[in-house]
């Protein structure tokens, strides 16, 4: 059974179609990239997905169950975690926070108990603490633990956001664009840590990739999609050679 | 530059890192405890209402500083603490339950109206703060038989246990009792502020759609920070009524609301600290312009005729930190600090702020 | 009729309020920012029209007085964006809030050294005239005030929607550091449209000194054109001036049937049920953020 399903997904801006009828499952344990051209609606099915946009038409199903109707915060609760395009880390905030700040659905005290710092609350705090560090180690972030996020460079800020997502301890995890910006060492490694994430984390990932060679490295299956529909789908290697692909990244105008 | 030895996460949990921090607050508190034995009625008086002042700045603090929340119309908070208090003690209620009680009344109806606030952003939850802040300004005047209309309201004497903490008849009592609520206070917030809700508060300030994605319900957590913070102004506006005695609509004008912002931007945004400088500086500056005026008088300048120059000289202030300055007091204290722990190590540059750029809030 | 009365000394009032948020959105729709001192500078436009055209000050023509005015705010509104606001380029809208405030405070501190406290009245050419007709009675400020901010509303909203200057002041508000890098002067564009907003606002000071007494505090009035501007929408001009409008008409009509602490309510509780309903306002702008 596949752990994420999509169904004739479509979302319309005014006239615009950025999304329409897109379909695709995802496995368990999979890696699954989706390609495509800028514009061609790649992050807004993920912005779909974590309920950010409503969709026009279409369902999402996260290991059975219909989250079309969930608010964006209902996301993370079931085990799905996402990166951003375009950095969307707590900036004030020390990379040590950042990660505690993914722990949130684990939160088991409320406010008050918060104010009067209870036992239990202290109890917890070492608790999401131990987990931190499990991802810090992962990420080998220790010699920015204690750093403001304003002041990092661009490939750790990268590094602290999908931190930040497996501290949600997610079972899907939604890569936006993880290499973009990244040097070629930085992308070796997110790469290697992809591998990982699904091996000894047992993560399913689902990503949206401009590098070719990064798709090809980690992911088992491509979903190729311009203008908003679906291209092609299946192996890197026969995505990639597919005419619609070819035709819609070189702009032969030669498919529809 | 200190270096802390960590061996447990305790460490980090823990309010001080280290035992000369927990000193320091130590020696801080005796000096705030024994302070009436050291200062006249006046300068004692003065100190609570700093006090005051402070606990009124932490309330905001919540709001402004911890979820990005600018509120410009605290002053109704602060109105509904002291009414609520004052009509509840007329009613026959002790003061150790009518505090609290008022603090509530404030609280909730601050997360109240913040629900619907909420889904409004930056300059438009401020607008309608001031707004809220007009129609309550009006409603303690429609609603006279509690608040005793244009005329005002007698705030009772306190007495806790036989004890009388009257701000005239027992100033010593009152200022420890005012003392003893803040620190409570101030306990709290550092406790919230270490803890899940304090860095959902955050999360909420820096992005709200990263925070969703955390699975942060955004409006639960405003509504939450701006409920605490109402909550706590509420308390100060308690004691404040307490503090000046007889009081009216006017005592809490929209100039008090501003006062308010301007503790805690000058005192630092984000900081607890900030809230305790701020009000520092807010109760300080009126006697050191009376103390001017007076020596200036001696060698023949009359300022006494100028009306308006405490408002005038504060937002001067007021601009200057906001464009030299825009971390306040205890941001300024943090730099100079630092300067000095990695002495002669400082270079200029480091203190240099980045050039950032607006982007429109119409795209949200 | 005497509803009649009511409305039209409303309309006339709502016209003030709409020239002010008029200040309010032109800054708005140029930075992106709020100047909570426009109605301070209202006043300080009317008082300096005053200084300049009062019998006992400098006794100029009346509408000398006004444009001479007119230009000294301009450069008021220019200088003040040259010398305080642009220092704070890029730093959090809530900077700007707190900023344009104290800036409030300190007009109102020269306008009372220089000027005083006790009320004071503009000398205008229309002062006392009345038009009768079918038991209603419209005086020549009320009329002068409609007509004036007609005029100028229209002569805003077409520089904002035709002119050059007036479109690369709106690409500037939403996105200052590609405005920059598509070569937008920003900062010299935000200084004129200050300087501008301090021309509106010295018209909506004439005007309001044509309907009675003025004091320093009177830019307090700026707390309900700032309502108007909400209500309105705060990128819109039309818009303004409705929300201008509705708050000039709703006051006194309420005013004469609930009792008067609703009256001055009204304005706020309006604002807030569009806040509610509507948070963008009437003439919405807001989108969703992109991620």
């Amino acid at each position: 059974m596949s752990l994420l399903e999509v169904q004739d997904l479509a979302i319309h801006f005014g006239g615009v179609k950025a999304v329409d009828g897109v379909s695709f499952d995802v496995a368990p344990g999979e890696v699954f990239a989706i390609i495509g051209p800028n514009g061609a609606g790649k992050s807004t099915i993920f912005n779909l997905i974590s309920r950010v946009y409503n969709p026009t038409r279409g369902t999402i199903r996260f290991d059975g169950q219909d989250i079309t109707g969930l608010k964006a915060h209902d996301i993370a609760g079931l085990g799905i975690a996402r990166t951003f395009q375009n950095i969307e880390l707590f900036d004030h905030s020390t990379v040590l926070d950042n990660l505690l700040m993914g722990r949130h659905t684990h939160r088991a005290t409320n406010f008050v108990q918060d104010i009067l710092f209870l036992p239990k609350v202290r109890r917890e705090e070492r608790e999401h603490r131990r987990r931190v560090e499990q991802v810090i180690e992962f990420l080998e972030l220790e010699a920015y633990r204690k750093k403001m996020i304003a002041g990092l460079p661009y490939g750790v800020r990268k590094v602290v956001e999908i931190g930040r997502a497996l501290a949600i301890g997610p079972r899907l995890i939604l890569l936006d664009e993880p290499a973009s910006g990244l040097s070629v060492e930085e992308t070796r490694d997110v790469a290697f840590w992809i591998e990982d994430m699904r091996r000894d984390m047992g993560l399913t990932v689902l990503m949206v990739e401009h590098d070719m060679s990064l798709v090809n490295q980690v992911s088992d299956r491509v979903l190729a999609v311009a203008n908003g529909q679906p291209l092609a789908l299946g192996s890197p290697a026969e995505v990639q050679a597919h005419p619609d692909v070819m035709a819609a990244y070189l702009g032969t105008g030669a498919a529809a | 530059m200190r270096v802390v030895f960590k061996t447990s996460y305790n460490r980090d949990i823990d309010l001080h890192e280290h035992g000369q921090s927990r000193g320091k607050i130590a020696l801080l508190a005796a000096i705030m405890i024994a302070l009436p034995f050291l200062v006249g009625d006046y300068y004692l008086a003065e100190a609570a209402n700093t006090l005051i002042w402070a606990l009124a700045g932490m309330g905001l603090m919540v709001a402004v500083g911890h979820t990005g929340q600018v509120s410009l119309g605290h002053a109704a908070f602060l109105a509904i603490g002291a009414y609520a208090d004052s009509a509840l003690m007329n009613a026959g209620l002790p003061f150790v339950i009518s505090f609290p009680v008022a603090g509530l009344i404030t609280g909730l109806f601050g997360a109240l109206i913040a629900v619907p606030a909420v889904r409004m952003s930056g300059i438009y939850l401020a607008i309608a703060t001031l707004a809220v802040f007009a129609i309550v300004e009006e409603l303690v005047i429609l609603l006279e038989p509690i608040t005793g209309g244009v005329g005002g309201i007698m705030a009772p004497s306190i007495t806790i246990l036989g004890i009388s903490f009257d701000r005239y008849g027992a100033l010593d009592h009152f200022y420890w009792l005012c003392l003893a609520i803040v620190a409570l206070v101030t306990w709290g917030y550092a406790n919230l502020m270490r803890s899940p809700t304090g860095r959902s508060f955050l999360a909420v300030r820096d992005s709200e759609v990263s925070a969703r994605a955390l699975g942060i319900n955004v409006t639960r957590t405003r509504a939450l920070a701006f409920g605490l913070s109402s909550g706590v102004t509420g308390l100060a506006g308690a004691l404040m009524g307490h503090y000046i005695g007889f009081f009216n609509y006017e005592l809490f004008s929209i100039f008090i609301s501003i006062n308010l912002l301007l503790v805690v931007t000058i005192g630092g945004l984000g900081f607890i600290q900030g809230a305790f400088l701020g009000a520092i500086l807010i109760t300080a500056v009126p006697q050191l312009i009376s103390i001017m005026r007076d020596n200036l008088v001696s060698v023949g300048i009359d300022l006494s005729g100028i009306p308006g120059l405490d408002t005038m000289i504060f937002s001067l202030i007021l601009i200057g930190f906001i464009i030299y300055e825009p971390t306040g007091l205890y941001g300024r204290w943090l730099k100079i600090r630092t300067w000095f722990e990695i002495f002669p190590l400082a270079r200029k540059d480091m203190f240099r702020r980045q050039k950032s750029y607006l982007k429109t809030e119409r795209m949200r | 009729m005497e509803l009649l009365q009511l409305i039209i000394g409303g309309l006339a009032n709502g016209c003030i309020y709409g020239l002010v948020a008029l200040g309010f959105v032109m800054i708005y729709k140029a930075s992106e920012g709020v100047n909570f001192a426009q109605g301070d500078m209202m006043m300080l436009g009317a008082f300096i029209a005053l200084g300049f055209g009062n019998s006992d000050e400098m006794g100029l023509p009346f509408f000398i007085a006004v444009i001479l005015a007119m230009v000294l705010m301009f450069g008021i509104g220019w200088g003040v964006e040259r010398v305080v606001v642009r220092r704070i380029f890029g730093q959090p809208q809530f900077a700007l809030v707190i900023l344009t405030i104290a800036l409030g405070f300190v007009f109102r501190f020269v306008a009372g050294s220089i000027w005083g406290y006790t009320p004071l009245v503009l000398e205008t050419p229309f002062a006392g005239q009345n038009l009768r007709g079918g038991g209603i009675v419209i005086s020549l400020a009320d009329l002068v005030t409609i007509g004036v901010t007609l005029v100028l509303t229209i002569a805003l909203w077409a520089f904002f929607a035709f002119t050059k200057i007036g479109l690369a002041a709106q690409a500037a508000s939403q996105n200052q550091m590609a405005a920059y890098i598509v070569g937008v002067p920003v900062m010299r564009i935000n200084s004129l449209i200050w300087g501008l907003s301090g021309a509106v606002a010295t018209v909506a000071g004439v005007l309001y000194a044509t309907r009675g007494a003025i004091d320093p505090n009177i830019g307090l009035l700026g707390i309900k054109a700032f309502a108007a501007a909400v209500i309105g929408g705060l990128g819109s001009l039309p818009g303004a001036l409705l929300g201008g409008l509705i708050i000039g008409v709703v006051e006194p009509v309420a005013g004469r049937y609930a009792p008067g602490e609703l009256a001055k309510m009204s304005p706020y509780i309006i604002m807030l049920i569009v806040l509610v309903t509507r948070p963008g306002g009437l003439f919405s702008q807001i989108q969703m953020k992109k991620v």
